[in-house]
């Protein structure tokens, strides 16, 4: 039998009903499609297969479409180098000779720097590689700020990676696949970055909120930040590396305190991603695996040369700790010094001193070679020769 | 002699698909990451009209399907979760689908206070998801960045009405 010959052959469905239906499993699935994502969490898995297919496609329709914005500005850029020539020439060699003094300083405290983290045995991290990229979209939307990029996991970059423009850090990648990435950016809603201020060292947590200058919470510490602080990573968690700069403390219309990024002084197309994960990437795995202390519970027992030596080391320890502690034991039981005169004692203090080698250093710190070279060296008659230049006793001219 | 007369048929193709497509390419052209004056391109929700004004033309089954499609894109695109979108745009689509009987025929002015009312309605609902998944409030100003751009889309959603509602009482 025919279903037009049945019993439903007559029966007529509104259309708005049939409509009303498809809106109403439109709903549900959109809630389950939100029940699923785990878009903040900012891990591999959370970046499906979904988005990078799609991602695959939309990059290079980006590409395309901004390709002659860059050129328009390529362009424009070109014009304006052309006819502001001379006063940029003159801009820069006001720099060169304002920054001489600075490079100058830079490399005295390089140097000096150096020889502490020597002679406190710092373990300074190493340099983290990075690539450029270039940004395609832009979402600038208040539930979601982003970019796609035009490198990924190719080039080696992961979820997680820090970005950076020219001016400072723009955001952390949230996704990649084979060729391209999704930069999270530092104003998005989803976006935690711990972060200090350089001068207190004061810690706080820079939460995106759709808005251009993202909002400081947890700011630890009263009066510990104030207009126009500069604000970097802490590098706390292991996230960021610690010292990328993102941007000057402000106050907000609504009484927060919030950044204004650096990266915001001019668009952000070209952009670097610091292939750096955690700090577990700095260390040398291979050295802390290596076979001395892997090894040590499995070590082989000492030669009889090796035991007769280590035998008598032990010995003569034991002898200067036993000869040690007669010493002591001695000068205990002797009876104690007759009181003096106060203008004898203040003559044999010296004297009393060269029995504790460690009062004997002075109070005062003498100046030593490192630390004598100045940091910010100032002309020895500033007012008597305002043409002489500073310049720091270890840079070699 | 009679004259043959063109019969120009309106179907799906030019209400639904074609609105649709240009939806998505004019989404695409504003996210060129272009900058002008330190100043950036506008950002609407431009499937935000077709999910007032499709229910308004005529009930459908295919246009809560695409409008679902379109809130996918959204979400893709921009890199927002999935889902935000869809349940945003499903939500207009089913509130102005309940109360189409009411608002046919109405003046272009009540058709306004209520794309405001709808819009207000969307971005109301992808505040509270946002807030309530992420536990963190997203800025009122950077809304307003977006709704008053998606306000601004009126007069497309208007065009769409006045030029594909037949007004036929079958579809009522």
């Amino acid at each position: 039998m025919a279903f037009r010959d049945g019993p439903f052959e007559n029966l007529k469905v509104p259309l708005a009903w049939t409509a009303a239906v498809v809106v109403i499993v439109g709903i549900v699935g959109a809630v389950m499609l939100l029940l699923g994502d785990s878009r903040g969490q900012s891990t591999p898995e959370g970046y499906g297969p979904a988005r990078a297919g799609f991602e695959a496609g939309a990059a290079p329709v980006g590409g395309a479409l901004s390709a002659p914005v860059r050129w328009t500005g390529n362009a424009v850029d070109y014009v304006k180098g052309y006819f502001f020539a001379v006063s940029e020439n003159r801009r820069l060699r006001q720099q060169v000779v304002e920054l001489s003094a600075w490079r100058d300083d830079a490399l005295a405290l390089k140097n000096l720097n150096g020889r502490y983290e020597q002679m406190l045995g710092v373990k300074t991290e190493p340099p983290v590689p990075m690539v450029t990229g270039l940004a395609i979209t832009d979402a600038r939307g208040p539930f979601a700020r982003s970019r796609l990029l035009n490198i990924g996991a190719a080039k080696g970059v992961r979820v997680g990676n820090p970005v950076l423009s020219e001016h400072g850090l723009v955001g952390r990648i949230m996704g990649a696949s084979s060729g391209h990435s999704r930069m999270l950016l530092l104003t998005d809603v989803a976006s935690r970055t711990p972060v200090l201020v350089e001068r207190t060292d004061a810690r706080a947590m820079l939460t995106g909120d759709g808005s251009g200058s993202p909002r400081m919470d947890y700011v630890r510490g009263a009066g510990s930040i104030q207009e126009g602080d500069r604000i970097l990573t802490s590098g706390d968690g292991g996230g960021f590396p610690r010292g990328l700069p993102i941007g000057i403390a402000a106050k907000g219309v609504d009484g927060s305190w919030r950044v204004k990024l650096f990266s915001d002084r001019s668009a952000i197309d070209y952009v670097r991603v610091l292939l750096f994960q955690d700090f577990s990437q700095l260390a040398d795995q291979n050295a802390l695996n290596a076979p001395p202390l892997a090894s040590l519970a499995a070590a082989p027992p000492p030669t009889p040369a090796q035991a007769a030596v280590i035998q008598d080391v032990a010995t003569r320890r034991a002898a200067a700790a036993a000869a040690t502690a007669e010493r002591v034991r001695a000068a205990n039981a002797a009876p104690p010094p007759a009181p003096v005169a106060t203008p004898v004692a203040a003559t044999t203090a010296p004297a009393s001193t060269t029995t504790r080698p460690a009062a004997a250093r002075p109070t005062t710190p003498q100046p030593r070679p490192a630390a004598s070279r100045p940091i910010a060296p100032a002309p020895v008659q500033p007012a008597a020769t305002p043409e002489a230049e500073p310049t720091p006793a270890g840079a070699a001219e | 002699m009679r004259r043959a007369i063109t019969v120009r048929v309106v179907g799906p193709l030019q209400w639904i698909i074609y609105p649709a497509l240009c939806a998505i390419a004019v989404t695409i052209l504003l996210a060129i990451p272009f900058r002008l004056f330190g100043l950036n391109l506008p950002e609407p929700v431009l499937p935000m009209v077709l999910a007032f004004a499709w229910p308004l033309i005529r009930p459908s089954m295919l246009a809560p399907a695409v409008l679902f499609g379109l809130g996918l894109f959204l979400d893709l695109f921009w890199g927002g979760p999935l889902g935000l979108w869809p349940l945003s745009l499903m939500a207009v689509y089913g509130g102005v689908l309940l109360a189409s009987n009411f608002m046919a025929g109405q003046a272009t002015i009540v058709l306004f206070a209520l794309y405001v009312a709808s819009t207000g309605m969307a971005f109301f609902l992808a505040y509270m998801i946002t807030t309530l998944s992420l536990g963190n409030a997203p800025s009122i100003l950077a809304v307003m960045g977006q709704v008053v751009p998606t306000l601004l889309l009126f007069p497309l959603a208007d065009w769409l009405i006045q030029r594909f509602d037949d007004a036929d009482v079958r579809f009522r």
